[in-house]
């Protein structure tokens, strides 16, 4: 009885859901989701190693490689935050579902050295 | 009558996690209840080994889906008072917003739980259709649905922008006319008093004795908040805690249901105080001593004891959630009532098996 004004209410109203796989939610702008690389600007410090409480992401100095374990990732941000020169960023959709869990490593090119000046 | 045991859990409809009670019944009235735990131990306070005390954060968090930003905040408390930190007031503002964002969206799913617990389906979705709300604005202002993640040592890692304020009010505005178009369904309805008043009574005196927290602790009468405290920003906030007397089913419903009013009451007294300050100080040093943190969760008080000493590992980090100490009370409740019931009476301490086991 005491139902009555919200179940009439629900008849004349939109769906509360959305038909998922076909219609998106929009997603808002500060939300973390899957943790990207702008690899040109990494110096390889090792800070994101160092903080990520999940320990998913792996630098390698030497061989000037970023690994992250995306299925390992919390999304906490706390890479994105601590790196120095800010070339961590977080799109704001999370990892779409996947059949095999891959690892994404990203590895820096070599620098063209500055050529020698010719005499 | 002979007596017969019926084992129930740890895998069970009304149950979302597993916990195991072997009931002694008599001709369909429970006469003894004995619990048994320790399906989901995770092995969480072991991590501090492994884990420094900033990475801690993140792990205390995840402790509980449901109050991950309290965890946070009380273990942040214990190594702000180790570390002598003062944290900038609009970070305690911040943080009192967030956690009562939190107590809203724990109390709605657990009166959509309670709902669906004894068939009432469709307010359950109404409920859960309200709670959606609030999972949206935690996505928005800290970035995910359910672990926050805004906590740091020293203060917040987020700030709420104007036009999210303005969002957050108005929100908070048309939740609360959806929740009191809903309020004498959960009162008043027939369905709901059936199966609620008079059933699992537990007195005053029992709950003091065996040391109940939370709702079901005020659901009996005493009016014991650890927000009154005045962690936070919590001493600058009007709010008094909310008590039923009766002690019964009914008692802990209403409680709740007032505590996600009171919520929003306190949402909206942060926003119209919140001062304009940094939103977070820089940690110097490394935390040495011991400190016992409390705040108020939704289910009740929580208790962290940090050992530190001095390293950037601490010795130990304990942790006491609310439902540990709500146990003995559901164990008190329970001799005495309907085989039937019991689904109903356990869910009315709130339990969280996840946090109980860590």
């Amino acid at each position: 009885m005491f139902m009555t004004k919200t179940v009439l209410k629900n008849l004349m109203t939109k769906y509360a859901t959305r038909l998922y796989p076909f219609e998106k939610k929009e997603a808002y702008k500060d939300a973390r989701g899957e943790l990207k690389i702008n690899l040109d600007k990494c110096i390889f410090c090792g800070v994101c190693k160092m903080r990520c409480p999940s320990q998913c992401i792996k630098v390698d100095k030497e061989a000037k490689t970023w690994e992250v374990d995306p299925f390992s990732c919390v999304y906490c941000g706390i890479c994105v935050d601590a790196c120095p020169v800010k070339c961590l960023y977080q799109e704001n959709q999370y990892l779409a579902p996947a059949e095999e869990k891959d690892l994404v490593l990203c590895i820096q090119e070599a620098k063209a050295e500055p050529a020698a000046p010719t005499p | 009558m002979a007596r017969s045991v019926i084992p129930f859990g740890p895998q069970h409809p009304v149950l979302p996690e597993p916990l195991h009670l072997t009931l002694t019944v008599e001709d369909e009235i429970v006469k003894e209840a004995l619990p048994k735990l320790g399906y989901v131990h995770r092995g969480l306070e072991k991590l501090t080994e492994i884990r420094d005390h900033n990475q801690m954060i993140q792990i205390v968090e995840r402790v509980c889906g449901i109050c991950s930003c309290m965890h946070a905040q009380c273990y942040c408390q214990g190594i702000e008072e180790l570390m002598n930190i003062q944290v900038p007031s609009r970070a305690e503002y911040l943080r009192v917003i967030w956690a009562e964002m939190h107590r809203i969206h724990s109390h709605l799913l657990w009166l959509g739980l309670f709902a669906d617990a004894f068939g009432f389906e469709s307010l359950f979705m109404q409920i859960w259709r309200i709670r959606e709300r609030v999972m949206d604005l935690q996505e928005a202002t800290a970035g995910n649905r359910v672990i926050v993640s805004v906590n740091c040592v020293g203060g917040v890692r987020r700030d709420i922008s104007a036009e999210n304020q303005k969002w957050i009010l108005d929100t908070m505005k048309t939740m609360e006319k959806e929740l009191l178009q809903l309020k004498s369904t959960i009162m008043d309805d027939f369905t709901v008093k059936k199966r609620t008043v008079g059933i699992g009574v537990l007195s005053k005196e029992k709950a003091y004795e065996l040391g109940a927290a939370g709702p079901t602790l005020r659901g009996s009468g005493i009016a014991q908040d650890m927000r009154q405290t005045g962690y936070a920003a919590y001493s600058e906030l009007d709010f008094e805690p909310i008590v039923e007397t009766d002690g019964d089913c009914y008692a802990r419903n209403l409680v709740r249901f007032n505590e996600t009013l009171q919520a929003i009451d306190l949402i909206r007294q942060a926003f119209a105080k919140l001062p304009d300050s940094e939103l977070a100080v820089k940690p110097k040093g490394l935390p040495n001593g011991e400190v016992v943190a409390r705040v108020e969760q939704p289910r009740g008080e929580v208790l962290y004891y940090l050992k530190a000493t001095g390293k950037k590992y601490l010795d130990r980090v304990r942790i006491r959630t609310p439902t540990f100490a709500n146990i003995p009370p559901l164990l008190e409740m329970l001799p005495g009532c309907d085989l039937a019931d019991v689904p109903v009476l356990i869910l009315t301490i709130d339990p969280c098996i996840s946090c109980t086991e860590r």
